[in-house]
């Protein structure tokens, strides 16, 4: 393989590169006028980018193994873009009154893209040095975007608790990375499967990096940052967080935990199991009580992160496939969801579950999506959030965990209750001040009905899992 | 499209084609239009079984099989017996009857006759399959349009009712998600593959083991749907709370999902499971056969009044089930069926009444029958056959629960037995006191000498579930033969 073609491998980190500078270009030769168009630049760039990322690419190692693909993460590479597609599509609006009104610029795109090109590298990381860089690459751009709308104390408060935390959370991971090293002398995750064994240190330094990656991910007990950053964030950096960062942070864990820690599986396992428990309890009992609308979805993606690690308790192909299954599935129920209150909130800037009051009267369809999401997120058949779960609940059966699968399914049934909380306020409730019919831009229609598209058909079509399957039997060999 | 599919797929049509409706007008025609086009398919259906039936000797007929999820082995696969169809059948009705009766729903009718076709998708859905996870989907399907139903359109404490109901069912179908898994990783004890198909499952013995685990949690997540004492305290909020219509599909077919899903599910694939449970759930649904009566008793509200019979009612389902012989499963499926037509019977009488007086306390009613000479004679008799008057479909299910209850000779069930039976004296003394004091007697409010007449949309919906009452009536020989070949591979099974 000569150089070039090796640096084809990274088709998709290049790409969100070149659009990058595309835009910094573009917005070097616009005057104030054109700079409204750049969101649209910006959407229609990155959605090429997102289609070319559906093309195939082969299998590979590079950079000494530093960096490697394959199928199974390109494909996730793809369903990220989608994720970001459809939450820049949500949030054109708002971007749009932004940019032109505190006079701001590409900041927005650089930061977001940057992250998502951390994010690639991270899950794409074949040893601890690439896996770090690629955490802080996510990272460090999302605090900016967190602190964005600098005119607002709550903003800038969130931006600060995002950054103290997840600070503190690499450098927890870097000293459990550390502290593998000490044991194994290697970075790298195959080499490291071969030599680690069960100690004191190795599982040291398991709970220190598996805590590190739990704050990005919001596991119990590490998710208090959450629901506070997400209420201080602007909604679709809130959503970025909840879907796509979550959704890359569970991909390299469960890469890492698969490969580079198998040896310890007995140790994670049980670590796992109780996390799992815990995450959902407490991101359900905290969601029952919650007033706005993003610190219940906050608290609601909380709980949706402890279904997910019942896929982590079987290591096999149907674990994986099950775990990428339910992140893209996942991305499609909290976008629509988020997509409404995004909808809801730059146009009458409300976001709190009493104001959704006597919506479906006034706003038919917003309503339906947001049923929609929220069923889809509770896990209604025939939504795409029943078949995640179910999958996962299977993984976790298919190890003989009955016992986890009947508290996560007690769980499903207290989440429920929540999801019903906000179906019965749109629904079931007549209010006389109800948020008047209003009119979404056709930006935010196409990203409202891709999230409600892939609702409706993710679970009920069953060439994607059947997909996700096949590219996965070559994973981690 | 073959003939079940149909099921599905028609009622998809309907609810897609009602998105485009305007106004109460167009939209009670396309679900009239939609509900008669299932109503003919499933008279149809029949004929067509008891043809195939002569024919082919499978388990099953009119089985058809699609790969769904190739990983797990789920496939799309349905099929009926005679069981299947007969619940299709009385389903079929129930839809057509409750689309008439909510002829004048006032508030949001295009989104009440969507959520309504909805639910029937997921009942015959439910009906049809013979994969469990296709049921377990169609199952949940059925469940929770539930709470929009009484929610937007209930009445009283419908907020508290809809969340409690959905909460309850939602948690039972929960609980036997983890029986189905129990069931689906165990299903490869004979050396086969993995799968889902009731079928080949039944071909299986499932280690005894798993069978004392899973048994439990499956049949409480289908018995809750039929009322099994304790888990029954959904039922009579729900009612109370739900609009008529509403009412009479939930009595009258989405609970005997319940029935139909412990015989087909629990029992069928977990027989030795099912014996070694089976006097503990013996005694809950005689307790809560007498309890439902008892609670009937006490009632003022003649919602309430229903809801507890039907708890009634529906443990003697359960109960005929649990006695483990052909004559008691006779009259088990039998009583669903009567025990459907009867109670949707009575949700939409007590609907029309309370339509018009606007109460349904027994204690403000009185002489309505002079009033409304039509709606006071079917009430008396959907009395009577409640109670079970011979010549009636709710007698011939009785008759066959305790002769076959009575087969046992132990003290155990001997005892239980006599305390279900003592219930039907019990149904006796509410149903007779109910229809007197507000049927008879003397008219109780002035204002009532007004009430508007039944009209030609209620009567129609009375007269269509009145007709398969008396045909079970008078000729339960012709469904007893029906349903004895399909009986035959439960009592194989599980003798």
């Amino acid at each position: 393989m000569n150089y070039w073609e090796s640096l084809l491998l990274m088709r998709s980190e290049l790409g969100l590169l070149a659009v990058i500078l595309l835009l910094i270009i573009f917005e070097i030769f616009s005057n104030k006028k054109q700079k409204g168009s750049l969101v649209t630049v910006a959407i229609v760039l990155f959605a090429i980018h997102t289609v070319i990322g559906f093309l195939p690419l082969a299998e590979g190692k590079i950079f000494g193994d530093m960096f490697r693909t394959q199928p199974l993460l390109h494909f996730f590479k793809g369903t990220l873009n989608v994720g970001v597609l459809i939450l820049l599509l949500q949030s054109s609006d708002w971007l749009k009154k932004e940019i032109v009104d505190q006079n701001k610029a590409t900041e927005f795109f650089i930061l977001l893209f940057s992250s998502l090109i951390g994010m690639y590298f991270m899950i794409s990381s074949g040893n601890f040095l690439m896996f770090y860089i690629g955490l802080e690459l996510a990272t460090l751009p999302v605090t900016a975007l967190v602190a964005y709308e600098t005119y607002k104390r709550i903003s800038a408060e969130a931006g600060v608790k995002f950054i103290l935390s997840s600070a503190l959370a690499s450098g927890t991971a870097l000293l459990g990375v550390s502290f593998l090293y000490a044991t194994t002398g290697t970075i790298y995750f195959d080499a490291m499967a071969e030599v680690l064994t069960v100690s004191n240190l190795s599982v040291l330094g398991f709970i220190f990096f598996f805590s590190g990656l739990a704050f990005k991910i919001s596991l119990a007990p590490f998710h208090f940052w959450t629901a506070d950053v997400y209420e201080g964030a602007p909604i679709s950096v809130a959503s970025f967080l909840s879907v796509i960062s979550k959704g890359a942070a569970v991909m390299i864990l469960m890469i890492i935990l698969f490969t580079a820690m198998r040896p310890l599986i007995e140790v994670w396992g049980k670590v796992i199991y109780m996390v799992a428990i815990a995450t959902m309890f407490i991101g359900n009992l905290f969601a029952l009580r919650q007033q706005n609308m993003k610190r219940f979805l906050a608290f609601s993606s909380v709980a949706q992160a402890g279904f997910i690690l019942l896929g982590f308790l079987s290591d096999d192909q149907l674990g994986y496939t099950t775990i990428v299954y339910f992140v893209a599935v996942y991305i499609f129920s909290n976008l629509g969801a988020f997509g409404v209150v995004q909808a809801i909130s730059s146009a009458t800037g409300k976001e709190n579950i009493d104001d959704y009051e006597g919506l479906y009267r006034t706003n038919p369809k917003l309503s339906l999506l947001m049923m929609l999401a929220l069923f889809s997120l509770a896990g209604i058949p025939p939504l795409a959030g029943f078949f995640g779960k179910f999958f996962l609940y299977a993984a976790a059966a298919s190890k003989g965990y009955y016992v986890l699968v009947f508290i996560a399914v007690v769980n499903a049934t207290i989440s429920l209750y929540y999801y019903l909380i906000v179906v019965r306020a749109i629904f079931l409730r007549k209010s006389d001040d109800a948020i008047p019919f209003f009119k979404s831009s056709v930006n935010m229609k196409l990203g409202l009905a891709l999230a409600a598209l892939g609702i409706l058909i993710a679970g009920v079509y069953s060439p994607l899992y059947n997909y996700i399957f096949s590219i996965s039997s070559s994973f981690l060999n | 499209m073959d003939i079940l599919s149909l099921f599905v797929v028609v009622p998809i049509i309907t609810v897609i084609v009602l998105g485009f409706a305007k106004d109460l007008k167009q939209s009670r025609i396309i679900a009239l239009v939609g509900s008669l086009v299932q109503f003919a398919m499933s008279i149809n259906l029949i004929f067509a079984y008891l043809k195939e039936r002569s024919v082919n000797t499978d388990i099953m007929v009119f089985v058809k099989d699609l790969t769904w999820f190739e990983t797990f082995n789920i496939h799309y696969t349905i099929g009926v017996d005679a069981i299947s169809v007969v619940m299709i059948v009385l389903t079929a009705v129930i839809v057509l009857a409750g689309v008439f009766i909510s002829w004048a729903v006032d508030d949001l009718p295009k989104e009440f006759f969507i959520s309504l076709i909805i639910l029937s998708t997921g009942v015959f859905g439910f009906f049809i399959s013979i994969d469990l996870f296709t049921m377990f989907v169609f199952y949940e399907i059925a469940v929770i349009p539930m709470y929009l139903l009484i929610g937007i359109w209930g009445s009283g404490p419908r907020e508290f009712s809809a969340m409690k109901l959905t909460l309850m069912l939602m948690g039972a179908s929960a609980v036997l998600s983890v029986g189905i898994f129990g069931i689906y990783f165990n299903s490869n004890a004979g050396g086969g593959p993995l799968t889902f198909n009731i079928l080949d499952i039944a071909q299986v013995d499932i280690p005894l083991a798993a069978q004392k685990l899973f048994y439990p949690l499956t049949f409480i997540g289908f018995a809750v749907l039929g009322a099994l004492f304790p888990f029954h305290t959904w039922s009579p909020s729900g009612h109370a709370s739900a609009p008529t219509a509403v009412s009479m599909l939930h009595a009258g077919v989405l609970m005997k999902l319940g029935g139909y899903g412990v015989f087909r599910v629990a029992m069928y694939l977990l027989p030795e499971g099912a014996i070694i449970w089976s006097d503990f759930f013996l005694i809950l649904a005689a307790i809560g056969v007498v309890y439902g009566a008892m609670g009937a008793i006490m009632q003022k509200d003649l919602k309430y009044i229903n809801a507890y019979a039907s708890v009634s009612h529906l443990g003697l389902v359960l109960f005929a089930l649990l006695m483990f012989n052909k004559t008691a499963w006779n009259g088990a499926i039998i009583q669903s069926l009567s025990h459907g037509l009867l109670t949707a019977m009575f949700f939409a009488l007590i609907g029309m009444v309370y339509g018009r007086t606007h109460t349904r306390d027994i204690s403000k009613l009185g002489g309505i029958m002079k009033i409304l000479p039509f709606i006071g004679a079917v009430y008396v008799i959907t009395g009577l056959a409640y109670l079970g008057l011979p010549g009636f479909s709710g007698f011939v299910a009785e008759m066959n629960i305790f002769v076959g209850a009575f087969q046992h000779e132990d003290t155990f069930h001997r005892i239980l037995t006599i305390m279900a039976v003592s219930s039907i004296v019990v149904t006796a003394v509410y149903i007779l006191r109910m229809v007197g004091k507000i049927m008879m007697g003397p008219l109780s409010n002035e204002e009532y000498k007004d009430l508007p007449k039944a009209t030609w949309y209620e009567k129609t919906g009375l007269v269509l579930l009145m007709i398969p009452v008396v045909i079970i009536g008078v000729m339960p020989f012709g469904l007893g033969e029906m349903l004895k070949e399909s009986i035959q591979p439960f009592l194989e099974r599980l003798l």
